[in-house]
């Protein structure tokens, strides 16, 4: 296909549109462009995938080149193979979706025009990431992704707390794109090349499984990977990016953005299969992430921060995949939580929405028969999430956790983490679902939601549900996973533990017949549910180890120490001029009789000296 | 060399005195006039001191200074009489330690 440079050329045509216009444009005229023009690059993906469905080749597209240094020419070219059309679907297809659903839940705002202007820049970006041929354009993306997520968190910039959260997601997630920088300086030193796959053949041929090179490369790639996906150690800034309009939530921060760092480490699983310590790393950074963030779901009381630590929870599965090999698993996985946690974030904005901007799902409750479109995709969503039998999320998580068992020597360990993991997720979507849709009303919906949020939800509960069917063409992206050949004890602990985690659910938060009250409300559980409340206590960590010892010094040099020395000697020789200025009198024999001393002095002293 | 000689000692010790009450009167005086008239005593002390010289090592250079003296003097004074004309007339004074505009 010819139109390959459409599909990013739509949005980012789009969000120049939108920006030139300032604001000024009829918001009719606004939603439709910014929905549309994802509109046309998700038919132009679609037709992209029915060809290379049909022929399966390798498509490369020179676009021109972006600049020549010496022997630095990276050029502007797109390299689409399985798993770049896998990441293109669900970018513009979800992408749709959410742009569709956006025009309905923002309309009453006034800057919906900036609103589909960073959608749209967005959406432009976050395709020359995936569809980048090397890794420079692919960084381009992924801080042009970077920057719309900062300015979508904050979007209504007009409440500081906003502000503050986008700044932190914007730092926080630097500091892993520098660790990536760092990598690809090095990848380029030393391999002389950053279009990925010469340069993933270079670096199999130069260097060996185990060399010390590959490892410090993957593990700086690594970094990137682990800031942008909010894995363990930088995963703080995710929870407090919900301050974002929800469908940016469901777009950025659930279903395309968080996953690049996934997408990263399978884009250049060459290079970590070189790197076994790295890999390894990326199993446990993954488990432990997952663990964390789930642990910290159980008791959040924002519908929109359960959800956040539920991504995060989710996103430490796919990189358990990663780290164990199985980067079609987690590429599986990415897909099917971009249905699954897409349609959740929007059921959720469509609560949020229907409740006057409700956010405690304390106050909410009683919603199943009042707004039963959203039960029902929220319902679906969870079971997804849940992984109950046969909805996507268990065909994606089922195939890690099998992968995980596999492995030899810690694979039982991570295969428990994550089994582990999967009961907590089925504990705490179902907590939410129980506590938000059943019981008692707090607060009455004053509306329903309209044909655009309904269509984007309906089209999401099918994708949640029947996506675990889909076959993905990524045989010939990475090398090929061994058959699993896993006990049926293992399958079946697999199926039975998220369907635990349901009744444990409805034991505790509908039933009631487990009643803990007494056990939360002592002390010790005050002191457990503050600690996992605040995300195991990691700002506050953060806050001591960076954030203060930073502003302390931030502080020191607003004075400008340096600068103390300089204005030092400027005081010091204006302090000589006035002091010597009074000896000008402006008296004649004053002075006269100055130089007869003076002269007298001299005379003394080279007399004294002559002899 | 005929004629009295005067002893070289003398002679200096007369151009010390003569420059001394030029200083004195130079440090001294208020009236700018008087310390014109003092700095030209201070440079005919000096001369004398050269002609003294030359006439004791029989050289012509003590001479020659000394007309270099008389006519940097008559210079001096005719500058010197312009600034004392233009201080009268700025001041309305002669008094030194009256006009002290270049004060710092």
């Amino acid at each position: 296909m010819a139109g390959i440079w459409l599909i990013p050329f739509f949005p980012l045509a789009s969000a120049v549109l939108l920006l030139l216009s300032a604001g000024r444009m009829p918001r009719q005229l606004a939603a439709w462009l910014g929905a549309g023009s994802v509109g046309l690059s998700a038919i132009c993906v679609a037709s992209l995938v029915n060809d290379f469905l049909a022929d399966g080749q390798v498509r490369e597209v020179t676009l021109w080149t972006w600049m020549t240094v010496a022997e630095f020419t990276p050029r502007f070219a797109f390299y689409i193979d399985g798993l770049t059309v896998v990441m293109m679907s669900v970018i513009t297809g979800v992408g749709f979706l959410i742009h569709l659903y956006s025009i309905e839940f923002m309309w009453d705002d006034e800057s919906i025009c900036r609103y589909f202007a960073y959608m749209n820049l967005f959406v432009g970006a976050m395709l020359l990431l995936v569809m980048a041929d090397n890794l420079l354009l692919l960084y381009l993306g992924w801080e042009g992704v970077g920057v719309c997520s900062y300015l979508l968190v904050g979007f209504w910039y007009r409440d500081p707390a906003n502000g503050k959260a986008a700044r932190k997601a914007f730092v926080v997630t630097r500091v892993g794109d520098t660790a990536m920088a760092l990598g690809l300086f090095l990848l380029f030193t030393e391999l002389g090349t950053l279009d990925i796959q010469p340069l993933l053949a270079a670096a199999n041929s130069t260097w060996q499984v185990g060399d010390t090179l590959p490892v410090l490369a993957t593990a700086l790639l690594l970094g990137g990977a682990v800031g942008k996906s909010a894995q363990l150690p930088l995963q703080v800034w995710l929870p407090d990016a919900m301050a974002g309009p929800t469908p940016v939530s469901a777009l950025i921060h659930a279903a395309t953005m968080v996953t690049a760092g996934v997408y990263l480490i399978a884009r250049t699983s060459g290079l970590f299969l070189l790197a076994p310590p790295t890999m390894e790393a990326v199993a446990w950074i993954g488990l432990l992430t997952l663990l964390l963030a789930a642990f910290a779901a159980l008791v959040q009381q924002d519908i929109k921060r359960i959800l956040a630590y539920s991504t995060i929870s989710q996103i430490g599965y796919m990189f358990l995949a990663l780290g164990v090999g199985a980067f079609a698993s987690g590429i599986f996985h990415l897909v099917t939580h971009a249905f699954f946690k897409a349609l959740l974030f929007l059921a959720a904005g469509a609560v949020i929405h229907c409740l006057h901007h409700e956010h405690n799902i304390f106050r909410m409750g009683g919603l199943r028969k009042r707004l039963p479109v959203v039960f029902w995709s929220f319902l679906i969503g969870s079971a997804a999430l849940a992984a109950l039998p046969f909805t996507s999320g268990f065909y994606s998580k089922d195939a890690i956790l099998l992968s995980a068992s596999e492995v030899g020597g810690i694979g039982l360990w991570l295969w428990a983490g994550g089994l582990l993991g999967a009961l907590l997720t089925g504990i705490y979507s179902f907590r939410l679902v129980f506590i938000v849709f059943f019981g008692q009303a707090h607060t009455e919906p004053d509306r329903q939601p309209g044909w655009k949020m309904s269509v984007a939800l309906v089209v999401l509960c099918a994708l949640a549900l029947a996506g675990g069917l889909l076959a993905l063409p990524l045989a010939d992206v990475f090398p090929a996973a061994r058959a699993h050949e896993a006990s049926h004890a293992i399958e079946y602990i697999s199926i039975g533990t998220p369907l635990l985690g349901l009744l444990l659910a409805y034991l505790m938060f509908l039933g009631r017949q487990i009643n803990f009250d007494r056990a939360a409300d002592s002390i010790a559980g005050r002191r457990v549910r503050g600690f996992l409340f605040s995300g195991w206590r990691f700002d506050q960590l953060y806050e001591v180890l960076w954030v203060r010892p930073y502003t302390t010094v931030a502080h020191w040099c607003r004075n400008e120490p340096v600068d103390r020395v300089y204005n030092a000697i400027v005081a010091s020789s204006q302090w000589a001029h006035h002091k010597l200025a009074a000896l000008q009198t402006g008296e004649l024999r004053w002075y006269a009789t100055s130089m007869v001393f003076g002269l007298v002095l001299l005379l003394a002293v080279m007399l004294r000296n002559a002899t | 060399m005929g004629g009295l000689q005067i002893p070289m000692e003398q002679v200096l010790a007369l151009a010390g005195l003569l420059f001394s009450c030029g200083l004195l009167g130079l440090m001294l005086r208020r009236n700018i006039i008087f310390m014109l008239m003092s700095l030209e005593v201070m440079l005919n002390a000096a001369a004398l001191a050269f002609v003294a010289a030359g006439a004791k090592w029989q050289q012509a250079d003590g001479q020659i200074i000394f007309l270099l003296i008389l006519s940097v003097a008559a210079a001096e004074v005719a500058v010197g009489l312009g600034l004392v004309l233009q201080i009268q007339r700025r001041f309305k004074t002669l008094d030194m330690d009256q006009a002290r505009r270049l004060r710092g």
